[in-house]
């Protein structure tokens, strides 16, 4: 079988999985794990930066241990937690794609919350003294003044953020979860004669959909001059 | 209606307040003065609790403002604050900066809020630059719109943090104006400036800082023409000549 | 689920195991590292060269290991990669540990890049009036580099090359992958034999949490001895 037959015969394979008659996989399924991932995250990101952020120490402390603790371990173990003890509490076996979705959104929640404490920190610190002097609570602060200038500043963070994340759908190859890393393993065992070629192209697709999104973050970056302070270093590059 | 009863701070090891004791009367313009460092900004923000203290007492409208349990909030809704770097929201226009907090304490209606804005933007000159975001306003604009929002809650006492510090030379004197405005109103004031002609020609009294104490509380009369502390009497002349110091 | 049976982990064949796992862990670890920074500082002084074409491949490299998957990396390289050697390079490489050797190619280019990076904003954070500065103070150009420029950037420098150490010994585990026999992967073979997944996963656990304490109470301690009271 020529290379070119390899492409003919596994284009598809490669996109979708065996969808329609079987479940999602390839890039769309790699897709759309990390779009949901970072989507479902996104709150549960703002809720611990704020608590991170906030005033009163009996939240602030466990929820700094927490993001500590998650930021400490790698991904892999967090995937392998939520794979086996999951299903030991609940007594049903968790899905692979629910297992890999649980994980993404544990570990972009914990990324995230670095993000929205960096943001509000870049902040002058004038801005906070400003509302607080006007009367808002702590609360009303965060809500009216800071978060709509912090989060304007994030955007290129999140945008990196949703490559980190599209990057870390990888590793549910590890527990046979069929995204793109996973499908194009299975077509180099069907094939066998063309791994350079196939794994290159693995690493092409990926490079396609990454790179285009931090450019468009470089963009966002100039493009959006920060309102005031500065835009927040990514606190961590992003989970592999 | 602002006294201070034995008050001391410390920033670690350092007093930046030492036994302050002082009454600040109603519809009193008081100037505060002293050189960098001596505690002016550190005096005038335990006022509305932007800096705590560790001991003694500062009593504003009867009340206790350092004691737990105050709503602080309430109670900072009714003191005007305006800071040296202006402090204006960048996202919110002129208008908005103004409205942004008595529509948040419900003091007014949207509408209300609105219609009173405008007339305070008027007031310091500025009803033309409403729609203006913070960016597009000079520094002297953007000082008087912060001044507008401080009005904006009809606090029963403002205080000013070098309103004119940042501010290139020719923007002093329109801001100038505006509190100069206000002290003719009778508005309960305490400023902390560098401009010794303004504090002059506005100040009922004036007190004199230096380590964290106050060392003269004077009349402008007296305090330019007969200060009695020797370190008074060596600011002054300093400032008089500036390349003595 | 059965009790927690501390005793597994303590002694046994399970034990050594995950004892030998910890080692290649740190293995990789360590050899990445030593590899990853060399390489980062050259990555970094090729994007400063004069020449474009140097400058140019710096970026390539740069951009196109961050912006693929270590897993991606890894799979090439394991799987990819020996295709293109000659049959005799081949066998000989499937004799030695093809596993490891190829899990520290991926780690430390891919890790390369990340901490070029780093060095080049640390570089760029020192403002350009500070050379001009201490050149106006009579300093020449490298008395002006060693004393002022380069004390500052390397301050900047090694917190965030220090959290990059990190994310490379979090992750080795994904070199798991390919079979190397690092700590993830023999917590999931001592799953798998023994059915012991709590006790085999706590191990893990506490084995990357203990490393990762480590490696950020030593960027703590950089950060207060290279820069007391200090502020870019
Ligand atoms: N957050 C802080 N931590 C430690 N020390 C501080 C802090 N803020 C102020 N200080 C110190 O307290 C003293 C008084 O500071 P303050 O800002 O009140 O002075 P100031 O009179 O307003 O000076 P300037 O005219 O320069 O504004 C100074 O010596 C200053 O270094
Ligand atoms: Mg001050």
């Amino acid at each position: 079988m020529s290379f070119a037959e390899v492409v003919d015969t596994y284009w598809l394979y490669f996109l979708v999985g065996q969808y329609p008659q079987g479940p999602l996989g390839g890039l769309a399924l790699t897709i759309v794990l990390a779009s949901l991932g970072l989507l479902l995250a996104l709150p549960a990101g703002l809720a611990l930066g704020l608590a991170r952020l906030s005033p009163w120490a009996a939240l602030r402390w466990p929820v700094t241990g927490l993001i500590h603790l998650v930021r400490a371990v790698p991904l892999l173990l967090v995937i392998f937690w939520v794979y086996f003890f999951l299903p030991s509490i609940t007594g049903v076996k968790t899905s692979q794609f629910s297992t890999m979705l649980m994980a993404l959104v544990v570990y972009d929640a914990v990324y995230l919350a670095e993000i929205v404490r960096a943001g509000v920190q870049g902040l002058p610190r004038v801005q906070v003294e400003g509302a607080r002097s006007l009367g808002l609570s702590w609360l009303a602060a965060m809500r009216l003044v800071l978060l709509p200038q912090a989060l304007r500043n994030m955007l290129p963070s999140l945008v990196s953020q949703f490559v980190a994340t599209i990057k870390a759908t990888s590793l549910g190859y590890i527990i046979g979860l069929s995204e793109l890393a996973f499908v194009t393993t299975q077509v180099n065992t069907q094939v066998f004669i063309y791994p350079t070629q196939l794994y290159l192209i693995l690493g092409l697709s990926y490079f396609v959909l990454c790179f285009s999104l931090t450019r468009v973050a470089f963009w966002l970056e100039r493009r959006l001059a920060p309102v005031s302070g500065q835009h927040p270093k990514l606190p961590a590059r992003q989970p592999a | 209606m602002i006294g201070f009863d034995n008050v001391n701070k410390w920033y670690g090891r350092y007093q930046a307040l030492v036994e302050i004791t002082e009454t600040i009367a109603r519809g009193e313009v008081v100037v505060v003065c002293g050189p960098s460092g001596s505690g002016k900004s550190t005096l005038i923000r335990t006022i509305n609790r932007l800096e705590p203290i560790d001991s003694g007492r500062i009593v504003v409208d009867g009340e206790n403002i350092h004691r737990r349990g105050l709503d602080i909030d309430a109670f900072r809704s009714r003191i005007g604050f305006v800071f040296q770097q202006f402090a204006l929201f960048p996202h919110l226009t002129a208008l908005q900066n103004c409205t942004l907090a008595p529509v948040h304490h419900r003091r007014a209606t949207a509408a209300q809020a609105r219609e009173r804005a405008l007339a305070l933007l008027d007031r310091v000159g500025l009803r033309d630059k409403a729609d203006a975001l913070p960016s597009a306003l000079s520094g002297g604009q953007q000082q008087r719109v912060a001044i507008a929002r401080a009005l904006a809650l009809q606090p029963s006492i403002l205080l000013f943090d070098e309103p004119t510090s940042a501010l290139d030379p020719e923007m002093v004197g329109e801001v100038l104006q505006v509190i100069k405005g206000l002290a003719r109103d009778g508005m309960t004031m305490v400023v902390v400036t560098h401009e010794m002609g303004f504090a002059r020609e506005v100040a009922d009294r004036i007190l004199f800082m230096d380590a964290g104490r106050i060392l003269e509380r004077a009349t402008p009369a007296d305090f330019f023409n007969r200060p009695q502390h020797p370190r008074a009497q060596q600011f002054l002349a300093d400032l008089r000549s500036p390349f003595t110091s | 689920m059965p009790a927690f049976e501390l005793s597994l982990l303590l002694s046994g064949p399970y034990h050594a195991l995950l004892l030998a796992g910890l080692q290649v862990s740190l293995a990789l670890l360590a050899v990445s590292f030593a590899v990853a920074l060399p390489l980062a500082l050259l990555v970094a002084l090729a994007g400063q060269a004069p020449l474009a074409p140097l400058r140019g491949l710096a970026v390539v490299f740069v951009e196109s290991q961050r912006s693929v998957p270590l897993l991606a990396h890894l799979l090439f390289w394991y799987f990819g990669a020996p295709e293109l050697l000659p049959p005799d390079a081949r066998q000989w490489l499937y004799e030695g540990d093809v596993e490891f050797l190829a899990a520290v190619i991926a780690l430390s280019l891919y890790y390369g890049a990340y901490m070029a990076e780093d060095i080049r904003s640390g570089l760029r954070a020192v403002p350009v009036e500070q050379l001009q500065a201490a050149r106006s103070l009579g300093l020449g150009f490298l008395p002006a580099m060693r004393h002022v420029v380069l004390p500052q950037a390397v301050r900047i420098t090694v917190p965030p090359l220090l959290s990059q150490t990190l994310n490379l010994w979090k992750d080795t585990s994904i070199a798991t992958v390919i079979g190397t026999a690092e700590l993830m992967h023999q917590a999931a073979k001592v799953e798998t034999e023994s059915f012991r997944s709590l006790e085999a996963f706590a191990f893990a656990t506490v084995c990357y949490l203990a490393v990762s304490l480590a490696i950020a109470a030593a960027a703590a301690g950089c950060q207060r001895r290279l820069a007391p009271g200090w502020r870019p």
